[in-house]
């Protein structure tokens, strides 16, 4: 069993862990991922990375509620635990392979879009503990749905936060101020990290394309064991097929297919929400959604 | 009693099993294993079926007990080789091992040793046998890579010899293939696989999961600071091949390990299982080997009509006998000489088709069979929503790759000296479908056994 320290609720159907680990939190790096499992019947559920604390032997992880099964997992507290954790798995970042003095050479933009603010953090972090300054953009819905603020402008050359409806800082999108930044703002970046939804990574990788900037997004795709044997998190990324959970999950953003990675992640979509309105409704719902077989 | 003849196993009715996932075969009570046992002719110098079994069981000795009904002594002769009856008894090619060399098999049908084994294994466990513990160990810390057959009987042999002995899982279950991959229907896991991984555990050795040699620890790790003085890596073949036709990353098109992990180590074919597996009306499984007929007959319990589609003939057929048999009598129907070329999808990316084109035998290739070669002009299309490519699978890099001085081949397989597993990384074995490429249970734990006695000889010459 795998002790969960510290259950938060951040935001609106986003919760943040501290979870005991040991063998993760002593060998992870920034870009890696685990596979969590709640109980016995529970799906195994690919999580990113967040924070880490080596001597504590903790793992942070952030998660948001997309289906029954995060929402099971949501449920949990100080003092649960987990039944399996695994990991780390998936490749680190490549800046953290890289000879440091050519990492150093270079000018990083982050790009961190809602929950994906907490697998920018650890990069953010390493960047920091590195002495190397980076842009780091955060953009989300509402103001509400900003995470990890505190802790990225702590660890940020200079943060940039945007907000769909304007409640926080900047109104619009994570591409307008990248944008803003290139175009208005005299800002040259080598490298750029955008790491969120996969519509955001789609419309962030069409613009630094434009922009002629190399970029770096992580892939989220369905799971099952993560360790290369099942094959559902495959994608096309330059015509060739590569397992986002062994070959990735970071990418070249300008040669992922997105179109078909969001058609794949469609796949249980039915199926999820089924589980989703069992969980929440449990035997109150007697159908006529039409689509989760209660009618029958 | 016709000596020539098997004495029949009872079955589930084939109508009424495509429809749950309890196991096929029902084995044999004590009067049909004592009967079959009487046929055998026990024969007593070079017994041709010892010799084609890889871990060399004393079948007359153990059928000679059957016969008997002494199930406590033939359980402890099989003991002396394997660690894992209850499944070799299932899961075994007995037609081209012991059954294939027995001598009543060459004027009537051979002894059905296989259902003889899984009888005594069965009733062992039925009847709380559990194998000795070593009284005491010798302190010397061996590590074992992969929880599937090569690594529980590695690391069973070795408990015997007295080492303490940890198995390092990646999944969060024990078994490997035992448990993702062979399914349910076919061996039964909550009964059999459980038990069997608690008679290793019982010898001593623990099992640590959710950790990814290579990821979670290295090798070198291991063997500087947690002390291991000697690793074997067990660690299986578990990455899917892909065709590379047009529409492979369709909705709809799975691996058969990611079908059958889904169906068996997360049990998706239940209801209280929390994890997802798409019920396809029309489920086309594409390739021939005991994979694709557990693919085919999971599809098949799930509710589909299912076909495999396979590109040479019957004859060719990689998977057990039994396993066609029990395939075809619950329906699955089978498309023979043919081949995939391209899948086709609808709008949203789902798989509506498939586009085949027919096939027939030319000259043997290096596998000995006859390759099959395409028919111009043969190209087809049959409805399917539902595609899983069982084409076999390679050894997982996350090893090799993290292990400095530890050599692969071109097909990614460790390679290791047979007999005695040893790779070319000082202290470091190997065997299973790591070293071989997918192969079978049974050929995974002879390497498992030999690995064992690499280790146990290279710790006990590392000593003088």
């Amino acid at each position: 069993m795998y002790n969960i320290l510290k259950a938060e609720k951040l935001a609106d159907k986003i919760y943040l862990m501290d979870v005991e680990a040991p063998r993760v939190a002593k060998r992870c790096q920034p870009g890696e991922f685990v596979i969590v499992k709640t109980d016995e019947t529970g799906e195994r559920i690919p999580l990113t990375i967040c924070d880490f604390d080596r001597e504590k032997g903790t793992v942070t992880i952030v998660f948001q509620i997309v289906g029954a099964s995060t929402l099971k997992m949501s449920y949990l507290q100080a003092g649960d635990a987990f039944q399996d954790f695994v990991g780390p798995l998936g490749q680190p970042s490549e800046f953290v392979k890289e000879d440091l003095e050519e990492v150093k050479k270079r000018k990083y933009l982050f790009v961190a879009g809602g929950v994906g603010a907490a697998p920018v953090y650890p990069q953010v972090k390493w960047m920091r503990e590195h002495g190397i300054d980076v842009d780091v953009i955060v953009g989300a819905k509402n103001k509400d749905l900003i995470l990890l603020e505190e802790e990225m402008r702590a660890q940020a050359g200079n943060l940039y936060i945007t907000t769909d409806d304007g409640s926080y800082e900047r109104k619009g999108m994570v591409t307008e101020v990248v944008k803003d930044l290139v175009e208005n703002q005299g800002k040259h970046y080598d490298v750029c990290v955008a790491i969120g939804p996969m519509i955001m990574m789609k419309f962030v990788c069409l613009l630094t394309k434009e922009l002629n900037i190399p970029t770096i997004v992580s892939m989220n795709p369905i799971m099952v064991d993560g360790t290369g044997m099942c094959g559902a998190c495959r994608l096309s990324v330059g015509g060739e097929v590569k397992f986002a959970c062994v070959d990735g999950p970071e990418f070249d953003g300008h040669l992922v297919n997105f179109d078909e990675a969001m058609k794949r992640q469609q796949m249980y979509k039915t199926e999820e929400g089924r589980a989703m309105l069992k969980a929440q409704e449990g035997a109150t719902h007697h159908g006529g959604c039409g689509h989760c077989g209660g009618d029958n | 009693m016709d000596v020539l003849k098997k004495v029949p196993v009872r079955e589930q009715d084939p109508k009424v099993r495509a429809t749950n996932f309890e196991e096929v075969c029902l084995g044999y009570n004590k009067e049909e294993a004592m009967e079959e046992a009487a046929r055998c002719l026990k024969c007593k110098n070079n017994a041709k079926c010892m010799g084609g079994c890889p871990v060399s069981i004393n079948i007359p000795g153990f059928i000679g007990e059957v016969e008997k009904g002494d199930f406590q002594k033939a359980a402890e002769i099989i003991a002396e080789s394997s660690a894992l009856p209850a499944v070799c008894g299932r899961v075994c090619p007995q037609e081209s091992q012991c059954e294939g060399k027995c001598i009543r098999g060459i004027k009537g049908e051979p002894i059905s040793i296989g259902k003889l084994e899984r009888f005594v294994a069965d009733w062992s466990r039925e009847n709380g046998f559990v194998p000795p513990k070593p009284e005491k160990t010798n302190g010397k810390k061996v590590a074992v890579i992969g929880s599937g057959p090569a690594g529980l009987t590695c690391a069973g042999d070795l408990a015997k010899l007295g080492y303490e002995v940890t198995i390092f899982e990646a999944l969060h279950e024990p078994g490997g293939v035992l448990t993702y991959g062979i399914p349910e229907f076919r061996l039964p896991k909550s009964t059999v696989v459980h038990h069997e991984v608690e008679n290793v555990k019982k010898l001593g050795v623990k099992i640590e999961t959710n950790v990814i040699i290579g990821k979670s620890v290295t090798i070198d790790q291991l063997i500087e600071e947690e002390g291991f003085q000697a690793i074997f890596i067990g660690s299986g073949a578990g990455l899917p091949r892909f065709m590379g036709i047009p529409g492979e990353n369709a909705n709809g098109v799975f691996s058969a390990n990611e079908y059958l992990t889904r169906n068996n180590l997360m049990k998706a074919f239940r209801d209280d299982y929390d994890t997802p597996i798409m019920r396809g009306k029309k489920v086309v499984v594409v390739g021939g080997g005991n994979v694709a007929m557990d693919a085919a007959r999971t599809a098949l319990r799930l509710g589909a009509e299912v076909h495999i589609v396979y590109r040479r003939s019957e004859a060719e057929l990689p998977a057990r006998a039994e396993e066609v048999h029990h395939a075809k009598e619950e329906g699955v129907i089978f498309n023979l000489l043919t081949n995939p070329v391209e899948i086709l999808t609808d709008e949203n990316d789902w798989v509506k088709g498939m586009i085949v084109r027919k096939m027939e035998l030319g000259e043997p290739d290096a596998s000995g069979r006859r390759r099959p070669v395409e028919i111009e002009g043969s190209d087809f299309t049959i409805d399917v929503d539902t595609v899983i490519m069982a084409l076999g699978t390679s050894p997982n890099p996350l090893i090799s790759s993290t292990t400095a001085g530890l050599e692969i081949n071109k097909r990614k397989c460790i390679i290791a000296e047979e007999g005695t597993g040893k790779t070319t990384k000082e202290g470091v074995y190997a065997g299973g479908d790591a070293v071989t490429g997918a192969a079978t249970v049974i050929l995974a734990m002879e390497a498992g056994k030999m690995g064992a006695k690499g280790i146990h000889e290279y710790l006990s010459s590392k000593e003088q």
